[in-house]
């Protein structure tokens, strides 16, 4: 057994353990959680050499910093970020090594809002559910990190990090655009409403958390009053309370809810709206499912 | 029954009324179990649907799901759990009042009910359960509690429901039990979970010590 430790020298603003998500307990009311941005967590554990299950650091704004008891291969992804090692600038979005006792410090975001900080053997704290995620809506898995923390770290694969090593950003962007997918609740709404989440100026609320992006903007009117019995939610569910200001369902929402979901946009879209700050313009692109072939 | 997409790989099936959504999500875990359902990751039940999410074949899925007959609501019982209950809650007055009828009326139709667990939310291992029937609504509170504790018997709507930890809520107190709802050490974590039969024994000898 490995028995290498990771200290937090500064947790940052909001720094938790995530890996690939908790599944198959969403009857039981226990939500998804994971990694916002899946494609940046599994890239940075694939620099590093780790199987795509290890569990990473994610970041929010303002980084992280830390110290190992033996030396690690690092990675950073998500968020660029200046990265240094004991003070001295090092790589962004490529693997790094980190000596035993030397301290990695992951600055502020330059752009987007979550980062992904990847060590070799991974962050080994105890699964939950067969998860290592923190859920901030349910409270499994470990608390955010503060000051002095001490986390386990598992034993290297062994593979080593990949012989090409590049990570992507294609810039910030100027607006989010999300396609939505219409249903299951459109019909709760009146054409108009689905005219105005095409056509509405949207921005990121600074109320935005791992479990929602709340958007400011124009208000989607109801066609049916009244309330929605409870009803099962998915990820991406664009979920309209009685503000009629959309709500976006990330990682840690809740597993059931008794508001309308106007449409549901893709996962794979999930990690552009999980790396968007506050006041970032928004433009749904409404979308009607194909109709099912018909019943033979 | 109405089939409604719900994303890229998700099913919700819709529903008239509890009953029949409780028979199909019985039906669904069954044919689960067997092996004869089309690969799904998570099934959730709600008050009138049931949720297939992640499914691998959806216009298959679909094609499947119509040429089901109803699923009959003999099919449907679950295991019976017995729950103490202090009936000391803080609006355990507030619901007499609301039902027009004495507090000791308000425990003997609580514990005289047989409810059932129609669905879980809003934290792991609170369950929404039904069994009160038509005339025992009950509004939210105005102004939810800070901290409710863990082990608060409430009630919202039509449904019971019990705090599994301390957190924030807006329900109506009406007693307290001391068994663990929610035990990460037990398979499953929950103790109610989606299709439990639940009654209520008034334990006026401390449950909550």
């Amino acid at each position: 057994m490995s028995d290498g430790k990771v200290e937090v020298v500064r947790a940052g603003a909001l720094t938790t353990v995530q890996d690939q998500g908790r599944f198959g307990h969403a009857a039981l009311g226990v939500p998804r959680s994971g990694a916002l941005d899946q494609p940046a967590h599994r890239l940075a554990n694939r620099l590093v050499g780790n199987p795509a299950d290890a569990a990473t650091l994610e970041t929010t704004l303002t980084g992280v910093a830390i110290r190992v008891t033996r030396p690690v291969t690092v990675a950073v992804t998500g968020a660029p970020a200046p990265v240094y090692v004991d003070g001295r600038p090092a790589a962004w979005g490529s693997p790094v090594r980190l000596p035993a006792g030397a301290v990695l410090d992951v600055g502020a975001a330059t752009f987007g809002l979550r980062g992904y900080l990847a060590l070799s053997g991974g962050i080994a704290v105890p699964p939950v559910l067969g998860s290592r995620s923190t859920d901030l809506l349910s409270g499994l898995g470990p608390a955010p990190l503060k000051d002095g923390d001490i986390l386990p770290l598992g034993e290297p694969a062994g593979a080593g990090p990949p012989p090409h090593h590049l990570a992507l950003w294609d810039g910030p962007p100027r607006e989010l655009v999300l396609p939505v997918l219409l249903g299951p609740r459109d019909d709760w709404f009146t054409a108009a409403a689905v005219r105005t989440l095409a056509a509405g100026r949207f921005s990121v609320s600074p109320h935005s958390n791992r479990i929602a992006l709340r958007l400011d903007g124009p208000a989607l009117e109801r066609a049916v009053d009244g309330e929605l019995p409870s009803e099962g939610m998915v990820l991406g569910a664009v979920q309209v309370p009685p503000d009629g200001r959309p709500v976006l369902f990330l990682a840690d929402s809740p597993t059931t809810g008794g508001y309308p979901v106007i449409g549901v946009v893709p996962e794979a879209r999930l990690p552009a709206a999980a790396q968007a700050r506050p006041g970032l313009p928004v433009r749904f692109t409404p979308l009607r499912h194909r109709r099912p072939a018909a019943a033979a | 029954m109405r089939l409604l997409r719900a994303g890229q790989d998700s099913l919700l099936i819709d529903l008239d009324e509890p009953g029949e959504a409780q028979a199909w999500h019985a039906e669904l875990l069954r044919r689960r179990a067997e092996g004869t359902l089309t690969p799904v990751r998570e099934i959730v039940p709600g008050e009138r649907t049931v949720l297939l999410y992640g499914v691998h074949d959806l216009p298959g899925l679909e094609a499947e799901l119509r040429h089901w007959s109803a699923p009959s609501r003999a099919a449907d019982s679950g295991e019976l759990v017995e729950i103490p209950v202090r009936y000391d809650g803080a609006d355990l007055g507030v619901v007499a009042e609301l039902w027009g009828m004495s507090e000791d009326e308000v425990v003997r139709v609580h514990s005289g009910a047989e409810h059932r667990v129609a669905f879980s939310g809003f934290a792991p291992g609170f369950a929404y359960m039904t069994g009160l029937g038509e005339p025992y609504v009950v509004p939210r509170r105005a102004e939810p509690r800070t901290s409710v504790p863990a082990g608060s018997v409430a009630l919202a709507g039509h449904y019971t429901g019990i705090y599994p930890r301390s957190s924030p809520g807006g329900w109506q107190l009406i007693g307290s039990t001391s068994v663990t709802l929610w035990d990460l050490d037990r398979q499953p974590a929950a103790l109610l979970v989606p299709g439990t039969r639940v009654r209520f024994v008034p334990d006026s000898e401390g449950a909550a010590a």
